[in-house]
């Protein structure tokens, strides 16, 4: 596994996301209120992109017509179909134990370490005083 | 093995109110002189006439032309010729369509009691359904008390169609009632015809109707569970009577789909609903809607993904089959002792085997 320099944070906001591509694979890049999260950009459904899809809380209910909503920005609804996925796991809430979105780890370093390190910046040109977005592909 | 051999229980048989006159024992005063001053001397459903071929097997009317009203007719045909261990009998009749919601309180009352009476008293091997004036939840749930300490009876009766969705709270009384007595509700084929019997407006014809009850179920099934009925007693089971089969996995694929999709809608469904139609909903066997081949039962419950489902029915007096072809010939022994046996005993709890 090997890992792949792909966006400075400030390319990608909060709440939005960045697709980018390594080894071949359209990956989409979170921004979940700081961390990010990287998941192949493709709903293991019927293939649509999940990067088109809306970015919603989690709503659960004990009780019939009570509406308790928890997580806002941590849901993934797939523009086609409206699946939920969990944007920290990538694991599907409507059928947790057959349907995931492939992941990758994904993590924040300086620039100044990422050029001593061996890390693959191909993909992405690294200055030394910036924070990147590094993914194990 | 013929399915005989297993003494089913037969968990849908029609016994039959002739006329009001019967009740009049079982009215109080008032409600007594109120049936006899106004001439209420019939409420038979618009769904099944007395004299529509459908209501009776030719070989099973008897000469007074009103088929599940005899009870020694009825021993004869359910336990000796079709060999029944315990049949459920219910009666489906006008009051549980009247708008009279209090008067229609009295009647189910009536019939209640009638029916013990009549019906229970001198039968051992029959069981019966609450009927009740689910109008009213008050009045429904009142009548689920007075009737629920007589372990005969095993279920709360319900149509498939009339004032408005199933799965609505003003129901949930008859449903939490129904729940801590043990109770299953069964939703009987049929309408009180407050609406037309198709999305689409009045059918002009009985075919259109006949075929409709199937899409009634398949919305009020919806309705149970999109409202929260079933998640909120989770306990209940819901039994549809005269509904048909092969139509639930369709349903229930359906179903399925558009949940994941639109969950956000009901959290409270916190699971496919197929899911929770697996766990608590039931559906008697005849009239049976596929060929009467083993292989094809077999396949739909494949595809129901459980043999649990099924309950045993003859649907007695109702003319559905012919002969006694109850059920498709070749079931493999397990899948036919669980049709006719065990899936009943699991669903009632309330009945005890007597084989």
């Amino acid at each position: 596994m090997a890992r792949y320099v792909v966006a400075t944070t400030g390319d990608i906001p909060v709440g939005t996301n960045k697709v980018v591509t390594v080894r071949g694979r359209e990956i989409a890049v979170f921004n979940v209120k700081g961390a990010f999260y990287a998941f192949l950009n493709k709903c293991p459904h019927e293939g649509a992109r999940l990067c088109h899809g809306a970015v919603v809380g989690l709503v659960r209910s004990d009780e019939p017509g009570t509406f308790e909503y928890t997580r806002q920005g941590e849901i993934l609804r797939c523009p086609w179909h409206g699946w939920e996925f969990d944007i920290r796991t990538g694991q599907s809430w409507v059928d947790p134990e057959n349907t995931w979105v492939k992941n990758y780890p994904a993590s924040i370093e300086r620039g100044g370490k990422l050029v001593e390190g061996p890390y693959k910046a191909e993909v992405f040109p690294v200055s030394v005083e910036e924070d990147y977005v590094v993914l194990e592909v | 093995m013929s399915w005989r051999d297993v003494k089913p229980i037969d968990c849908d048989i029609h016994v039959v109110v002739p006329h009001t006159g019967v009740l009049l024992p079982y009215l109080d005063d008032y409600w007594r002189d109120y049936v006899t001053v106004r001439g209420v001397r019939n409420l038979d459903m618009t769904s099944y006439p007395p004299t529509a071929p459908l209501t009776s097997r030719p070989d099973w009317r008897p000469a007074t032309g009103h088929a599940g009203t005899d009870l020694a007719l009825l021993r004869r045909h359910v336990f000796d010729e079709l060999g029944a261990q315990i049949a459920i009998c219910n009666v489906v009749w006008g009051a549980q369509a009247l708008h009279h919601h209090h008067l229609a309180a009295a009647l189910c009352r009536a019939v209640n009691a009638w029916v013990a009476a009549e019906w229970l008293d001198r039968e051992p091997r029959l069981r019966a359904s609450i009927v009740v004036p689910w109008q009213n939840a008050a009045h429904a749930v009142e009548e689920i008390e007075r009737c629920a300490p007589d372990r005969r009876f095993v279920q709360v009766l319900l149509l498939a169609m009339a004032d408005q969705p199933l799965g609505r709270e003003h129901y949930w009384p008859i449903y939490e009632a129904a729940a801590r007595h043990g109770l299953p509700i069964a939703i009987h084929a049929g309408s009180a015809y407050r609406h037309a019997t198709t999305s689409l407006g009045w059918p002009s014809t009985l075919l259109e109707d006949y075929v409709a009850q199937a899409s009634g179920f398949q919305n009020q099934l919806m309705s149970l569970i999109c409202e929260g009925a079933l998640s909120k007693f989770p306990d209940l089971k819901v039994v549809l009577v005269e509904s048909g089969v092969t139509w639930l996995p369709a349903f229930m694929w359906r179903a399925n789909k558009i949940w994941r999709a639109m969950r956000m809608e009901t959290p409270w469904v916190d699971r496919p609903p197929a899911a929770i139609v697996r766990d608590q909903v039931r559906l008697t066997l005849q009239p049976f809607d596929a060929p009467p081949d083993a292989a094809v039962v077999e396949r739909v419950i494949e595809q129901i993904d459980s043999d649990r489902t099924i309950l045993f029915a003859t649907d007695y007096p109702h003319w559905q089959f012919d002969e006694d072809e109850v059920i498709p010939a070749g079931l493999s022994a397990d899948l036919a002792r669980r049709v006719l046996v065990d899936n009943a005993l699991a669903t009632y709890p309330r009945l005890e085997s007597l084989s």
